[in-house]
């Protein structure tokens, strides 16, 4: 387990730098000045080149990303061109937003799909499986902006018990924080739990077709000990794998929804960074991103590992 | 310029949203809290110092709240005394002596004096200044201070709109204590100061104390910022917002009409939008080309299709809110089979021309029915769609295009024409002769006399197709009071505004 992990981190380390310099040479052509767009149409060539000199974009190349990394190694993501505030400091601001967000989703959609679709597996092929799956098929194909604004037309608009969007802060009280988040959640979860009952039914329909099902029928087990015992189990590891590519999904893939519900989250600060040319929030977020998802990566691993001990000696 | 929100365009929804307000309009209004107020704004501010950037956002927010100019703009347009009680201007128009309002101290407590002006002209004027709006201060020879009410600016030249740039939110007063951190500790001597910003979401005003002006009838005010039309519409029909101002999503205005908690204002900006043409590229060098282009392409449907009708149609690069606005539309009435003779006669066919869009809605939606238009005389457009940031290197710095979709929103900014390296590359010594008299004429009826003979030349010129002037539409429950109709600079003062 241990050189498991030693390989796993050394991974990540050298994904992560690849990916830095991928992000800082994609930027470097990218054309587009943040200082013109700081400036707009009235700038003079005098002040623009004072503005580059203040944001350092007047150095070589090499020394730039240089004096990036090595700010990243030391926990300095430099200062928002757009913002004029430390990244950093941004970044978390986001993330109070973001993460509780996605946290939420997860377990909501974890909640819902994983019992729905066991609830499938074991009534197959009857009444309550149909609906189960009707309900799957209506979530897969809505996507998830579509429930943000029915949510918000239905519950905000025309019953006025929840805002219609933006966050008023943690340090506004946690129930008003709260309840800012609940939309979005449902909005969020809804479609990856529709998917999480499909792949858990199917997981799980696979898995009793297994030998051993049969073998721990025979030994005595009754439907349920089977189900929850060995079943279950082994039903889990594409489920974790579908998670852990949800949690990603969900972290840096918010942005439609944090549109819908004007939220500062992360998403939306990545959309606006590109759209402003804030190319160090954007260098800063794609590190970021990517740190967020290799590390959910690696836990699924070790998840697989818990679930199933087989899969540590790979 | 600089009005680009990011949308997602979703036709379909105003629909939904119309089933949903019949649902909203049933619901008793909750009892209102007068003593303060929550505007809703597409873009949020980047900084809060409208010296250290272009952002129309940074002067919505703060521009006669929490900081002030020497002189200010009126909700009419008009020059007003603002932190210069009055001021005399010597007979050879070259002196302008200011006598500035006792008793004004910044939100730090310290007074502002003299120094204070001189320090803040001069450092805008500098040339490592990075004020977007230089050219209000290159004028500017010196800056005396006789006593610490007076203040002496020495012109270089006659510059007849002095002292209307300096009324703009690039010529606010700063003291050097705190100048360096306005962007984002912003202190200012006007009626309010910063309280909270949660940047992405919103900021917060308080009333500050002591301000010459006495106290605002609403001491504390929320700005919020959301940029999807479909999201803006949700929170004014919730509730959610008390005013919302640049709302996105024109084709549901009916509905927000039909709402009796709801008031609805369409007002004038100064926002020209244009079809730019690249004056120094084949064929479009050849005027011949610029005018068919501007027979073909007929503005008032795009107008419609652009803004539902709200936009004011131009013919010229003028807003009709200014005083010295020619009505020019019908010089190049919409005449396709003219555009297709004068094509002929440039000797020009089968041409195809690249129009590079930004992101703004009125640019992208303006830019279909443009090229449908240009494609019924024969002219093939390729759209472009691209992001702000590489449409000023592209298209304004480089100057590496055929045709853009832009609304120029800088007030009085005609002399934009006058700049031979701007990407339009219009050159023109009648219109230089033109722009150089105005400038020289401080006489208010002879200038706008001139204004009027700079917007014929343009439209003789034809060098620009000009399209419509962005409106402001503003959408504010019945019982807050204040909110300007018309744009004549992009403000929202806090201290007009109140609740009945």
């Amino acid at each position: 387990m241990l050189s498991f992990l030693a390989r796993r981190l050394g991974g990540l380390a050298a994904t992560l730098l690849a990916t830095a310099l991928v992000v800082f040479l994609v930027l470097e052509i990218l054309p587009g000045d943040p200082a013109a767009v700081v400036l707009g149409l009235g700038a003079t060539p005098e002040n623009l080149a004072a503005l580059r000199a203040d944001f350092g974009l007047d150095r070589p190349a090499p020394e730039r990303f240089l004096r990036w990394i090595g700010g990243l190694l030391t926990g300095d993501l430099g200062t928002s061109y757009t913002y004029r505030v430390p990244v950093a400091d941004l970044i978390l601001e986001r993330m109070a937003v973001t993460l509780p967000l996605a946290v939420a989703a997860i377990l909501c959609a974890a909640g819902i799909g994983i019992p729905l679709g066991l609830y499938a597996a074991a009534n197959a092929n009857r009444a309550g499986d149909v609906g189960v799956m009707l309900f799957a098929q209506v979530g897969l194909a809505v996507p998830n902006f579509w429930f943000g604004i029915l949510l918000v037309l239905a519950f905000s608009v025309g019953l006025g018990w929840m805002p219609s969007g933006g966050f008023p802060g943690w340090e506004n009280g946690v129930p008003a924080a709260a309840r800012a988040l609940v939309l979005p959640t449902l909005a969020l979860a809804l479609p990856q739990a529709a998917i999480l009952a499909r792949v858990t039914r199917s997981a799980t329909l696979e898995a009793l077709q297994e030998d051993w099902v049969r073998t721990a029928r025979a030994k005595g087990l009754t439907a349920r000990q089977t189900l929850t015992r060995h079943v279950l189990r082994n039903a889990l590891v594409p489920v974790v794998t579908i998670l852990g590519l949800q949690f990603s999904f969900l972290v840096a893939g918010a942005i439609v929804i944090e549109n819908v519900f004007s939220l500062p989250g992360l998403g939306r600060l990545v959309f606006q960074a590109i759209g402003q040319h804030d190319i160090i929030v954007v260098k800063d977020l794609v590190v970021v991103f990517a740190a967020m998802v290799v590390t959910v990566n690696v836990a699924v691993d070790i998840a697989y590992g818990l679930v199933d001990p087989r899969l540590r000696r790979r | 310029m600089r009005g680009h929100g990011v949308r997602n365009g979703l036709g379909l929804l105003p629909l939904l949203a119309l089933g949903a307000a019949s649902v909203g309009a049933v619901l008793p209004a909750s009892a209102q809290d007068k003593g303060q107020a929550t505007l809703c704004q597409t873009l949020e501010p980047p900084v809060l110092d409208p010296t250290a950037g272009a952002a129309q956002a940074i002067r919505e927010v703060t521009y006669a709240n929490i900081f002030e100019g020497l002189v200010g703009i009126d909700r009419a347009g008009k020059i007003v005394p603002r932190l210069a009680e009055s001021w005399a201007i010597s007979p050879d128009n070259l002196t302008y002596t200011f006598k500035l309002r006792p008793g004004v101290s910044f939100h730090d407590g310290s007074p502002m004096t003299s120094a204070d002006v001189k320090y803040s002209l001069e450092r805008a004027v500098a040339p490592d200044s990075k004020n977007a709006q230089k050219w209000i201060f290159t004028p500017i020879a010196s800056v005396e201070t006789p006593d610490a009410s007076t203040v002496k600016v020495t012109l270089k030249q006659v510059t007849a709109n002095f002292l209307y740039g300096l009324g703009w939110g690039d010529a606010i007063i700063v003291s050097e204590k705190s100048a360096a951190n306005n962007a984002t500790a912003p202190v200012g001597t006007g009626p309010y100061r910063l309280d909270r910003w949660t940047r992405g979401d919103r900021l917060s005003l308080v009333a500050a104390d002591g301000w010459w002006g006495g106290k605002p009838a609403i001491p504390r005010v929320t700005f919020r910022f959301i940029n999807d039309p479909q999201a803006q519409l949700a929170a004014i029909q919730s509730g959610d917002c008390d005013a919302l101002t640049n709302f996105g999503a024109a084709e549901a205005l009916e509905t927000l009409k039909a709402d009796k908690r709801l008031t609805v204002s369409i007002g004038k900006t100064e926002g020209e939008t244009i079809v730019a043409m690249n004056n120094g590229k084949k064929p479009l060098d050849d005027i011949r080309v610029r005018r068919a282009l501007a027979h073909a392409i007929d503005r008032n449907q795009v107008n419609v299709g652009a803004t539902n009708g709200t936009g004011t149609p131009i013919g010229s690069h003028f807003s009709p809110a200014q005083p010295g606005y020619v009505d020019l539309t019908g010089r190049y009435p919409y005449d396709p089979a003219k555009a297709k003779a004068l094509l002929a006669e440039a000797g020009v066919s089968g041409l195809t021309l690249s129009l590079k869009v930004p992101p703004p809605a009125y640019a992208r939606r303006s830019s279909e029915i443009v090229a449908a238009m240009l494609g019924e005389v024969g002219i093939k457009v390729s759209i472009e769609n691209i992001e702000f940031p590489q449409w000023l290197d592209r298209v304004f710095k480089n100057k590496d295009y055929d045709l853009t979709i832009i609304s120029h929103t800088e007030p009085l900014d005609i002399n934009i024409y006058n700049r031979p390296d701007y990407y339009f590359q219009y050159r023109s010594p009648a219109f230089a002769e033109i722009m150089a008299k105005i400038d020289a004429t401080t006489d208010d009826a002879a200038r706008i006399k001139l204004y009027g003979d700079a917007q014929r030349q343009l439209a003789e010129d034809s060098v620009n197709v000009f399209l419509f002037v962005l409106p402001k539409i503003t959408v504010a429950k019945t019982g807050l009071k204040g909110m300007w109709t018309d744009w004549p600079i992009p403000a929202t003062p806090l201290t007009d505004l109140s609740w009945q």
